[in-house]
């Protein structure tokens, strides 16, 4: 297939697909603008899983960390000292994409050294620390209870209209998308995926290959904590259970499902998850079957996720001509 | 003084119902590199199922057995028809346990509720024991034996037995054991089932002490991978290790730093993974 024309027919459907969002949405009832507003805010998370996942190779099970500390940042801030609900709601964006960033930095330190498996458990276990944090320390996050926003930011703009405020989210995912998009271009995303694929060939042509995945992981965090700043304002509350591992897991397990490596497919993911958790819910008691059975069959038979299936398909009938002609059924091996 | 020995008592009984959990994480890991995110799910499921034989036989020494068995046969089965297709891909396999511990949390909300429910243990084991003026619940010192039967059994089998030879030749190289003619697939099945089998007699044994109630599962997942971090991925030994330490850090880091308990406990796993990920003892 020729690279440079689908790269551009995707960005335009892309484009397409956003400007449609923000003309319907807003047009529909509140429900929707308030599950589009939450799938909107986890495929920001869901992209910073899928800079570390799919163009560094790094698969992380600790992401909710950096949510969270964003997340409690802006509620702290709100609750103890009525910080964040004017104008001053662009300096908490900054304070926490720098705090997200600087935790990310943190554990950086310890985390990215470690690959596959060990990388997995170890953000996990990062993870682990921030929730038991938020979950003991009563004097800062008030414990199991945790913190009520009472309201949201009012600058001119007044988000505490669902309407206005799903504006908001929808110009910080598209604004975050757009750069990612770029930084996943760049050379140094190239050097990433070059990483992903051979490490070891990546060191021998001189890349510092630690370096480019502690500067990924750091970006990671950083958007992990604007995506809590977020969360927090859409959410209200903020408390242990943002930072339970089940959130960190969904992210993960909605960039597969949308298709690593692709930055929409996590927002594609995420639109499935809350679409399944918050809608199916009302109508069936059994959506969660659906959930699990949707993560199962895609891993199974979808290592590409959803964004995978054009190729999917391609290779599928490829397979069956050739099978016509008494070849081998299996689809070639990458 | 007192204190301190009620304490440590506590965080070894405790340890003693995470060795039961870790260890069989740990294996598998050890045989497979499956690192199996449905483990909490064995664990809440053995609770629950004990729960039906009680309620249905009525016998607490019954439900053990059962439960433990029947946990055994859905690992058995998960392994056989979905993990093993995979073939070797540490991602895709963490990703489907990860799935298959959802669709176990909704099954074990529809067939059981979302109560929080308890495991009567027989009267017996309800009582105290007077030990130097001090009390020690009957049932503690019960789950510490238990633990110690059981780890010692599988300690005897892994070292003493003809299956045992062939799990450690897995462990060590797997493709060598194929070579020399270990069936390695049917080692990996056994050592799959016996790991669900170990989590799901924690899930009985714990529901006395934890209760049963949806959510457990991925709250005993972190605890089970501190130990398996701790101890080393792949050895027993270290297995118990790792289940004492974390059993004693998680008590003692509550009673002495309640504001830090659980970072006292997940802070040492991150700094054990960062200087050896291989665990205190485990091996390369």
């Amino acid at each position: 297939m020729s690279a440079t024309m689908s790269q551009k027919a995707r960005i335009l459907a892309v484009a397409a697909v956003l400007l449609a969002l923000a003309i319907i949405v807003p047009l529909s009832s509140s429900f929707v603008v308030l599950l589009a507003t939450r799938a909107l805010v986890f495929a920001i998370l869901a992209m910073s899983v899928d800079i570390l996942l799919g163009f560094a190779g790094l698969a992380s099970l600790g992401q909710a960390a950096y949510l969270s500390v964003g997340a409690y940042l802006t509620a702290i801030l709100a609750a103890k000292y009525q910080f964040g609900l004017g104008w001053d709601f662009w300096l908490v964006v900054l304070f926490a994409v720098l705090l997200g960033a600087a935790t990310a930095a943190f554990f950086g330190l310890f985390a990215v050294r470690a690959t596959g498996v060990y990388f997995l458990m170890i953000t996990l276990a990062l993870g682990q620390c921030v929730w038991g944090l938020a979950y003991r320390w009563n004097s800062l996050t008030n414990g199991d209870n945790g913190i009520n926003l009472t309201s949201r930011p009012n600058f001119g703009l007044d988000l505490a209209n669902e309407r206005t405020f799903f504006f908001l989210v929808f110009a910080f995912f598209s604004v975050t998308l757009l750069m990612l998009y770029v930084l996943v271009r760049s050379p140094f995303g190239r050097s990433l995926e070059g990483i992903r694929e051979r490490e070891l060939r990546m060191q021998i042509l001189g890349y510092n290959t630690w370096l480019h995945k502690y500067i990924a992981f750091v970006i990671a965090g950083a958007v992990g904590g604007l995506s809590g700043v977020l969360w927090a304002h859409t959410n209200g509350l903020v408390s242990p259970d943002t930072v339970v591992l089940t959130t960190s897991v969904d992210a993960l397990l909605m960039v597969v499902l949308g298709g690593a490596g692709t930055l929409v497919g996590g927002a594609i993911g995420s639109a499935i998850v809350f679409g399944l958790r918050e809608y199916l819910s009302t109508l069936v008691p059994w959506w969660q079957y659906v959930l699990g059975g949707v993560y199962v069959l895609t891993i199974l038979y979808m290592p590409m996720g959803l964004m995978g299936l054009p190729a999917r398909i391609r290779q599928w009938r490829g397979a069956r001509s050739r099978s016509a002609n008494g070849q081998s059924l299996m689809p070639a091996q990458s | 003084m007192q204190f301190w020995l009620i304490q440590a008592f506590n965080g070894i009984s405790y340890g003693a119902l995470l060795f039961l959990l870790g260890s069989g994480l740990s294996l598998i890991f050890g045989v497979m590199r499956i690192v199996n995110l449905s483990h909490g799910s064995y664990f809440l499921w053995g609770g629950y199922i004990a729960l039906s034989v009680i309620w249905a036989t009525g016998s607490w020494g019954l439900s053990l057995p059962l439960a433990a068995l029947a946990v055994a046969l859905i690992g058995l089965v998960m392994e056989r028809v979905f993990l093993r297709p995979l073939g070797f891909d540490p991602l895709r396999q963490v990703l489907l346990t990860v799935g298959f511990a959802y669709l176990f949390q909704q099954g074990a909300l529809d067939i059981w509720g979302g109560n929080n429910m308890e495991i009567n243990p027989p009267s017996a084991l309800t009582h105290s024991v007077v030990l130097g003026g001090m009390y020690f619940p009957l049932y503690r010192l019960f789950m510490i034996t238990t633990a110690l039967a059981i780890g010692l059994t599988i300690w005897l089998g892994m070292e003493k037995t003809r299956v045992g030879a062939m799990v450690r030749a897995t462990v060590d190289d797997a493709q060598m054991a194929r070579g020399v003619g270990i069936d390695t697939n049917r080692v990996s099945m056994l050592i799959f089932a016996l790991g669900a089998l170990l989590a799901a007699v924690g899930g009985v044994i714990g529901g006395a002490f934890l209760g049963v109630y949806p959510g457990l599962d991925f709250e005993v997942l972190p605890l089970a991978f501190a130990v398996v971090i701790i101890g080393g991925m792949g050895s027993l030994g270290g297995a118990a290790i790792g289940a004492m330490l974390v059993g004693l850090a998680d008590n003692f880091g509550k009673a002495l730093f309640p504001e830090l308990a659980y970072f006292t406990l997940y802070a040492p796993m991150v700094l054990i993974l960062a200087i050896k990920p291989t665990g205190l003892f485990g091996r390369e």
